[in-house]
Formats: structure tokens, sequence, C-alpha cells
């Protein structure tokens, strides 16, 4: 389906979380539908600027019939046209706990199951998500009732995860585990949840990652990539290239591997009704952003990643599977001991990316780290690159 | 500054296709089938046509330029007018204007389109730059959608009821009775309208048009020079269009014939109450009610109160769309903009696809299109007259 330029700025907004329109930085005025041009002063200099979300539905309508077959199963569907307190009339998908107009609603930026983003109008109060209203699940990837796969479950993020996603009413979790005969610290309180299963997962066997994919990847409905190798080298620091090797044999050849087992058969149940598969996490850094020269090769390997999940996000976008890209700073385990705070704490971490599959973003940066690199980075990648340079100095 | 008026401009010989509801040919098809139609009703020759005016939604990837390699013609003057539901009384204006001047003597306006299996989808999706990002990804229910907002407003802002849309819907299948083009001739009255299967609350079944293909065409020329032909013909008193009117309005209550329709009436040196029949662009009843209002056949607001208080089919005292209009004859994409027109035409020149209006003299067509985004952005009327 074409959509205009403009309107893909949109979407990059949504794809954070973000409801953000242009305004005219001449006079001010908020655009929309997506424009090139001021519609009042004819400036060409527009800002996507958040929106307080704050609206008045003025009419309604529940659509019984549908020109495309993914609404057509989906039927009735309810829409609103609202006037925004900053000006615009939209047209927006109506939660069906809105009371009919007048009445006031709150406005969010959504992601549809194409990956466009579209406005959703909730009634105002603390509707967190679009959990409620079991038709508006279309924008969001709740665990809730869902398959889950964490494709490490030894690691401290993979622990947490595993926990938040219990608690989050996952109907099933299994856990991969690269060495399932090796004990490790908290085994036992991951294997007492009765919605845990153990499978045997090592992405650098690509047999053996076959294999699962054939045995569980028809019931995958949420599949989180968190198996890293995580070396502290740069390029001088050690001779040879066998480290940074098992960097990109899991961190990058990994999610090849997973992604050619489990995706075909998640992609061609995204469509299914209730709790259909939704959504493919893939667990990177904000190093794959930018080069940090001590952990240099692990960097690489991120962005790596970065790069062949956006290939996945292309090749998923039709069947509606939501490719979500996590970038965290430095997570408080193993590998980052030597670094200062402030840390995010796996915990946190899990509970964020929980958060943001309810939300339904497609990337997201936990943590304060996270959101400083890149805002930097934003700002201007080439000075962040030369404040990275002169930390490794 | 006054409009120049439009003395002097004739239309003649109305064309219809008969409109079928999927077709396999392209709109280049139904187009040369018009202008055939046109050269047979008056003996004219391909040679004498001049102008050219063309309006289509399925012509891609040809404008009116390639078409004049498809039909053959060498012309001085050529337009295209791609406004859908406005395309019929724009193309007049354009048309008379290109004969008032001299810069062509004979112009034919034709509007055809092809009504493929996927046409309709096609269409909607890639209507407009707005629809496609900003109402296309909600439920893609098409215009059915953008009406109902209008209409549910226009029910709680004026108070009118399912029971008056479902009078004027029920009058023009009345009149479609006896026209043997009209795809929907099966009986329709006020319990088929309110209880019939549910589109877009509140919008039913039978508020909607349904897709078609089809070609409408027309004449227009100067009178001499129709009068020295030996054809028939009818006269523009007056026309108006507009774009984009009211924009601060927030759901259009408004079409845009209020803000140019005294000077219409005062070119036309008629009023509202000197119509004989109105042809009423009928999309949705609630554009019909607009029309109605608009243009001065009632105050604003008060549609409700004249549906109540009026007939309208062709022996009513307020005949509108008296062939059935699109509600019955279907939407053959932009010649559905021409559907109006050319049954005004009809009328005055005594020659109904189905029931006559008695005495017909005068009469006033609508046109109304482009849902760009949330609203219609084209309007346009004319007057017309038996000379
Ligand atoms: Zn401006």
């Amino acid at each position: 389906m074409p959509r205009s330029r403009a309107a893909l700025g949109l979407t990059a907004q949504a794809a954070e979380g973000r409801f953000a329109l242009q305004r005219c930085e001449e006079c001010g005025q908020v655009q929309y539908p997506p424009v090139d041009s001021c519609r009042a002063c004819l400036s060409g200099e527009l800002l996507w600027t958040p929106m307080s979300g704050r609206g008045e539905l003025l009419t309604h309508t529940k659509l019984h019939h549908s020109n495309d077959p993914f609404y057509r199963e989906r039927l009735p569907w309810r829409l609103g046209l609202l006037r925004l307190e900053e000006g615009p009339v939209v047209v927006a998908h109506l939660h069906q706990e809105c009371p009919p107009p007048p009445a006031p609603v709150r406005v969010t930026a959504k992601l549809d199951k194409a990956g466009r983003g579209v406005l959703v109008a909730l009634p105002t109060g603390d509707t967190r998500d679009m959990s409620t209203d079991p038709r508006n699940g279309e924008f969001s990837c709740d665990p809730r009732f869902r398959k889950v796969l964490v494709t490490d479950g030894k690691s401290r993020v993979g622990q947490a995860l595993v926990h938040e996603l219990a608690e989050a009413g996952a109907a099933v979790i299994w856990v991969g585990q690269a060495e399932p005969w090796k004990k490790y610290d908290g085994q036992e309180a991951v294997g007492k949840l009765p919605q845990v299963t153990v499978v045997p997962l090592d992405l650098t066997d690509e047999r053996g990652v076959m294999r699962i994919g054939a045995e569980i990847g028809a019931r995958v409905d949420i599949l989180i990539n968190n198996a890293e190798v995580h070396r502290t080298e740069g390029i001088a620091t050690r001779a040879g290239a066998e480290l940074a090797r098992r960097e990109m044999e899991v961190n990058y050849l990994g999610l090849l591997r997973l992604a050619q087992a489990f995706g075909p058969a998640m992609r061609s149940r995204a469509a299914d009704g209730g709790a259909s598969a939704a959504a493919w996490v893939n667990v990177l850094s904000v190093y794959a952003l930018s080069n940090y020269p001590p952990h240099g090769t692990y960097s690489a390997s991120k962005a790596a990643a970065l790069s062949l999940s956006q290939c996945l996000r292309a090749e998923m976008q039709d069947s509606g599977i939501r490719v979500m890209n996590v970038f965290p700073g430095p997570v408080d385990e193993e590998w980052n001991q030597p670094m200062p705070p402030p840390k995010l704490a796996p915990e946190r971490l899990a509970r964020d990316i929980v958060l943001g599959l309810r939300d339904g973003v497609e990337d997201l940066y936990p943590g304060d780290v996270a959101r400083e690199w890149v805002e930097r980075w934003r700002d201007n990648p080439k000075v962040l690159e030369r404040e990275l340079a002169l930390e490794a100095q | 500054m006054t409009r120049q008026d439009y003395k002097g401009v004739a239309l003649v010989a109305p064309v219809t296709v008969p409109y079928r509801r999927y077709s396999t040919r392209d709109a280049h098809w139904w187009i040369a089938r018009a202008l055939a139609g046109l050269l047979k009703d008056t003996g004219l020759n391909k040679d004498d046509i001049e102008g050219l005016g063309i309006s289509s939604f399925t012509l891609a990837p040809d404008t009116a330029v390639g078409l004049t390699q498809h039909l053959g013609m060498s012309l001085r003057w050529l337009d295209h007018v791609p406004m859908g539901g406005a395309s019929g009384v724009v193309c007049l204006r354009r048309a008379a204007r290109a004969v008032q001047s001299g810069d062509a003597e004979i112009v034919a306006c034709i509007a055809g389109d092809t009504n493929h299996v996927d046409t309709f989808r096609r269409t909607l999706s890639t209507f407009s730059r707005f629809a496609q990002d900003a109402v296309y990804p909600y439920g893609s229910g098409g215009p059915n959608a953008s009406f109902a907002f209008i209409t549910d407003w226009w029910m709680r802002e004026f108070g009118v009821q399912r029971e008056d849309f479902g009078k004027l819907c029920v009058a023009q299948r009345r009149n479609a009775m006896d026209n043997p083009y009209a795809l929907l001739r099966k009986p329709l009255d006020l319990d088929d309208y309110l209880g019939a299967r549910m589109i877009a609350e509140p919008l039913r079944l039978f508020d909607c048009v349904m897709p078609c293909a089809g070609a409408d065409a027309y004449l227009v020329m100067t009178a001499e020079r129709a009068d020295a032909l030996g054809l028939e013909s009818v006269r523009l008193l007056g026309a108006i269009e507009r774009h984009n009117a009211f924009p601060d309005d927030p759901v259009q209550v408004r079409g845009g014939w209020e803000a140019d329709r005294d000077e219409l009436w005062e070119q036309s040196g008629v009023g509202p109450d000197d119509m004989d029949f109105f042809q009423a662009y009928d999309d949705y009843p609630v554009i019909t009610l607009m029309q109605i209002e608009e243009l001065g056949f009632c105050p604003s607001g008060e549609g409700a109160a004249f549906v109540r208080e009026h007939e309208f089919a062709y022996d009513g005292d307020c005949p509108l769309n008296t062939c059935g209009g699109q509600l019955s004859m279907g939407q053959a994409g932009a010649a559905g903009g021409f559907l109006g027109l050319v049954e005004a035409m009809r009328q005055l020149l005594r020659r109904p696809l189905g029931r006559q209006v008695a005495d017909a003299t005068h009469g006033a067509v609508s046109g109304f299109g482009m849902i760009n985004y949330d609203r219609g952005l084209c309007s346009a009327a004319a007057v017309l007259a038996r000379p």
C-alpha cells in the first residue's frame, strides 16, 4: 500500500510510542494529514512535535463492511472523527469504551498490523493500552495468553524476562538453553514456574535451531532473542579473530538462523484471530548505533544484527508480525562489571520489553543511558562517534 | 465584477451508454461508445468535433491526451476534468467558454469509466494522498465511512431522521421503475430502506450507490450553430463551481454551493421556485439534503422539514433525480458526475429514459465530488432551460 514520505513521519514517531504531528516553524499551525508545506503560510519548515493527546469526539461510525480482507474478519469496526486540542480534525480508530459523541477522548499513535502509524482514540481515564478492547488488540502484542520463546533463559536478562512474562500472563514460556546440562544460579526459581518448558537451543548449531523451529515454531506467538556473546575487546587488545567470530556466530548469524527456522511459521500465523503470532523481539544494544571502542567487536556484531533485523522487519511487514528492536545501554551483568554506573537492571529491561510489547512499539530505548545515547546520535552521529573515541582513550 | 453570462450556449445530444455492473472493457471502450453515440445522435462527423472534455477515474496511465490517438481525433481544444461528481457541470463551464470565445465551435464532453472486479478497491486505496495516508488505513471502508461521519453529524445536529433520507431514496427508486437503463429497478419501500443491511452506521445498503461501468456525454455549441444544424438543444442559463469551500467547518455541513448560489440564480434570471425538477448529486442522501439547502430550495437547517412537506417522485411537487439517480442507475465512476446533467437535458428535450416531468421548461443540476480526506471538495451547479 503506497504511503507518502510525510506520512511515514507519523509511523516513525509511532514506532517509538510517540504521538507527534507536523507543526509549522513559521506560524505554529499543526498539520494533519501530513503535508509537505504549511497549509496556512506555505512554509516548508515543519517539525514533528509531540501532541497533548487531548481531543473531542465529533462524530463516529461502526463499519459493517470493508474492502480489505483483514478488516472484513474483524467487523464491526469503530471509527471516529475527532478534533485535537491543537486544531486538526482527524480520523481515528475508536476504542469500544469511548462514549458516543460529543465526548472527550485521549488520542495516541500506534502501529497497526501492517506496520503503518495510525491514530487511536481511547476513553479518557487510565486505560493504559488497548487490551480491554479485544478488537483493538490489533495494535498491541500483549504477551497475555500468548506462547513465548526466550532464546537464552540462563542469563540474568533471560531469567528476568521469564519471570516478567509469567507475571504478564504468558500461557507458555519456552526457555532456550545452549548447554541444558549445566547448572546455574536462579535455575530453580525459573523451573518452578508452571508455564516454563526448557528447550535445548544453541544458536551456533544450525541443525539444532532448525530442529527446535520444526518442533515448536508453529506455536510460538512471540519470540524474544536475547541470546548473545559479549566480550570487552577492541581491535588492538587481542590478536586474532576468534572471539569476534564467536560474537558474530551468536549475535548475527544466530539471528539469521533463528529467522530462517521460525520466521516462516510465525508469518503464516500472524493473521490468526485471538492469540496469534504477534512479535519478534531482538535485544540489541545501543552500541549498535555507533561503535563503543572498549566493546568494539561486540558493537560491530550488534550493528550487523540491527541491519539484519531491518531486513527481517521488511520481510515480516506484510504478515503483521511486529519486529521490535531493543537498544539497552550497559546492562548490569557479568561482562559489564568494569563499567561504572548507571547500569540497567535486568529486571527493569525485562519490564520495559513487556511494556513495549503491550504498547506495540517497534524501537525501544530502555533506561536513561540508552535514551541519552539515542538523542546524541540523532542530534549528530558524527559528533557522537568522536565523543566515544575520546572516551576510549 | 459580475461574471460573464452564458448567453447563446447550447447543449445538444444527451447520450448514456447503458451501464453494466462489471465490465471487462477498459475506460477507453466506454468513452469511444459515448463518442459514437454523440455522432449517431447528431449526424455529425468526428472531424466536426473541435474540442474534447474528458472525465474518468480509470483511464490511467492515459489522460485526455492519449485518447486523441485512441479515438483518432485532431483537436484544437482539449481538457481533462478529474473532478468526479462535479465533472459534468465543470466540463460544461469549460466547454461553454470555449464555444463563446470561438476557441472551439463544437465540444464533446464525455465521462466514462470501467468497473473491473478490483477497480473499486484500487480506486479507493489510491484515490488521493490524504486518503491513502489518513483514511484508507482506517478499516478500508472507503467513502462509506466518511459519509457515515457526515450523516451521523447531520442527524444529531439538525434532527434529520432515517425516514427523511428514506423518503428521498424511495422516491428516486419510483422514478427508476420505467427506466430500462437503471441497474436497480426492484421496488423499494420505506421498510426495505430502514431494514436494509448495515454498511457503516448509520448508513445502510440503500444509502449507498453501487459502483458500475458506464459512460455519459453531451455536446456544447452555440445555439446558432445548433439551430443551423437542425439539432434540438437546451440553453445554459447559469453555472457555478467551488473547490475546498468552508475548510473551517469541523465536519462537512456545507458542500460549497452556498458561497456562489446567489450569483447562480442572478445569472440565470430565475430562482429555485422556477425549477421544474432538480437533479442532485446523490452519492448519499445526506449530500442531496445538503444541496437542497445550499442551493436555496429551503433555508439552512430546515432540510428535514422540507423533505417532510414535499414529494420527490417525477409526478410530485418537487421532482428529484428523475431517472432514479445513481442510487438506481448505479455509479459509473466519473460518469456519475454527468448523469444529472444528461438527465436534465433529456427532461427538457422531452426524451426521458423513464418518466417525463410534465411541461418541464427549467431545471437545476448539481454536482459534488472528490472525498479527498474527510469531505467532498468540489461543488458545482447549473441551471438549464428549454428554449
Ligand atoms: Zn505556517
